[in-house]
């Protein structure tokens, strides 16, 4: 117990440091790779709760797809960061107004505001004993059963967002020699070959 | 006196300590030394290809070359250029070779062989291996040099494409073990060889071997460090024993993978053929033949392909691995649904 409380405060220390880092850092490589141990030590904070499941679906997501990605694109910019250091005072206000709602909306699921009822001890009722099968297994259940449709719905909105992505970045360049495979596999042996007798001493005209 | 040491090392804490601390050696020494030994059985079979002899002078049967090697890379200076960025530059390789090690915690050697069984041992082996992407981008960034950089944003958009498909393949078999324990994965697949699900799987054994081979960065698709055009990829900049750790962490991912796929497609520890003579063998030998035969195809091709071009090798991610294995897995569910095969809960 106390080695887990130690735990606890070990990786929430972290998750906060790196948290802050990620903003005050004046390189944008190191915020990205500051934001990847915040995901890390978040994803050891749900282990210790007993999500395994959730904390591997981070690393696995956040970690080993979304970072790099992020890592990827600003490693390649050319970022100007006294340019991004003047809008910080008049966007100040609101990062501050979305972190109060953050906080509120954390505040209300706890309990803390409005009480017992809209909480996610309340809600967590509902769902399958967490104890009795393993968490893998319980997300499953509620996830294609009971919240099936929202399910489908987040499947949607990505969908909508990738194609969106598609169509922003997709531009036929004309003049650009492509390779079709296909073409390639469908042309015939005598268009592609010529057997020729080659005459001593001449060569092939 | 024994029943004292028994419950000093179950449930004293610093017995409990030690007993993980000696489990980790265990696991790690025996790696550490098949890695170096990779090394010169990947050289020997490249030779037997080109019928040469490879190396053959240090010991017998050149059979300390590693070791030689090992202590050369030790012994050389390391060089930091210096616009490169130091710390970053240090913490490359330490990571490239770290998280090929940390994985080995949930690979099952025999029944009950395993330091952590975990109930997402799956997915902790596919966050752990894509994790090791990092250590060649932080390489290629740090290094602050153009060869490197670009080897690195290769390596990055590689591993990234070809995981995808490697998650489709473990959610296949995943669907077929209705578990996602890796020692449950194994036991699934108990009786004769043709139980191992590389036959009821193949197209999914074949896409995970050729995703294997791009995520160790290895030929055909070794092109984060293609020497003809990038001299030699993200560890251009390395030297000594920096770039020792990228050369060890490369081969230990490369027996992870191998180590990985023996335990989803062909059945872990479990003997080809369950009846006696063969039963009599210790899992770990199997599962041990299992890793070196797949670890021997990987040699096999290195000596055999040509390198892709990078084109083909996103389109060969993108557009056939990915459709063929998200069909797959719509095709086995199906299969398991309707034809009542449905592993039990």
């Amino acid at each position: 117990m106390l080695l887990q409380a130690l735990a606890f405060y070990v990786f929430a220390f972290v998750v906060m440091a790196s948290a802050a880092m990620v903003v005050v850092s004046r390189n944008p490589v190191y915020s990205v790779l500051f934001l990847i141990l915040a995901f890390f030590n978040a994803a050891a904070l749900f282990v210790l709760i007993g999500a395994e499941f959730i904390a591997m679906i981070l690393v696995i997501v956040y970690v080993g797809a979304v970072a790099v990605l992020f890592l990827f694109v600003v490693m390649m910019l050319d970022i100007n960061l006294t340019q991004l250091r003047e809008g910080f005072l008049k966007y100040l206000p609101v990062g501050a107004l979305i972190g109060v709602v953050l906080l509120a909306e954390i505040l209300l699921a706890l309990g803390v505001i409005g009480g017992d009822s809209t909480s996610l001890t309340a809600l967590a009722k509902a769902g399958p004993q967490v104890q009795a099968v393993d968490n893998t297994r319980a997300i499953g259940r509620v996830l294609y059963t009971q919240y099936f449709y929202l399910f489908q719905v987040a499947g949607v909105v990505l969908l909508v967002a990738m194609i969106g992505a598609i169509v922003l970045t997709l531009r036929s360049r004309p003049g650009v020699r492509r390779q079709r495979i296909s073409d390639q596999l469908y042309r015939p042996k005598d268009q592609a070959v010529t057997v020729v007798k080659v005459p001593s001493g001449e060569g092939v005209r | 006196m024994i029943a004292d040491l028994i419950h000093f090392f179950t449930t004293n804490w610093l017995g409990q300590g030690i007993v993980i601390l000696a489990q980790c050696l265990a696991v790690t020494v025996p790696l550490l030394v098949a890695v170096a030994y990779m090394t010169y059985v990947d050289r020997k079979v490249w030779a037997s290809i080109q019928l040469r002899r490879g190396p053959n002078v240090v010991g017998p049967f050149g059979l300390l070359q590693p070791f030689a090697d090992g202590l050369k890379l030790v012994l050389k200076e390391t060089i930091i250029p210096s616009s490169a960025n130091g710390v970053l530059f240090i913490i490359a390789p330490m990571i490239a070779f770290m998280t090929a090690l940390v994985a080995w915690a949930v690979v099952p050697f025999d029944d009950g062989w395993v330091i952590a069984d975990i109930n997402v041992g799956i997915l902790y082996l596919f966050a752990i291996s894509s994790l090791g992407v990092y250590g060649i981008i932080i390489a290629g960034w740090a290094s602050n040099s153009k060869y490197a950089f670009l080897g690195a944003l290769r390596s990055a958009a590689q591993m990234v494409s070809y995981e995808v498909s490697i998650g489709f393949v473990l959610i296949t078999v995943l669907l077929c073990v209705g578990s996602l324990n890796l020692s449950k994965v194994v036991l699934a697949q108990s009786g004769w060889f043709w139980n191992w699900f590389w036959l009821p799987l193949l197209p999914m054994f074949v896409i995970f071997f050729v995703s294997a081979l791009a995520e160790t960065n290895r030929t055909p698709f070794d092109l984060p460090m293609s020497e003809a055009e990038l001299v030699a990829g993200f560890h251009t900049e390395y030297s000594s024993m920096t770039f020792g750790l990228f050369f060890l962490g490369e081969y230990a991912n490369m027996i992870l993978l191998s180590a990985l796929g023996a335990v989803l497609f062909l059945g872990g520890w479990m003997s080809p053929v369950p009846y006696a003579p063969f039963t009599w063998i210790p899992g770990v030998v199997w599962f041990a033949l299992k890793i070196a035969f797949l670890l021997f195809v990987f040699s096999w091709t290195k000596g055999t392909l040509p390198r892709y071009r990078y084109d083909q090798l996103m389109r060969l991610g993108w557009k056939v691995f990915l459709p063929v294995s998200l069909a797959w897995v719509a095709i086995t569910a199906a299969v398991l649904q309707f034809g009542g095969w449905l592993p039990k809960p």
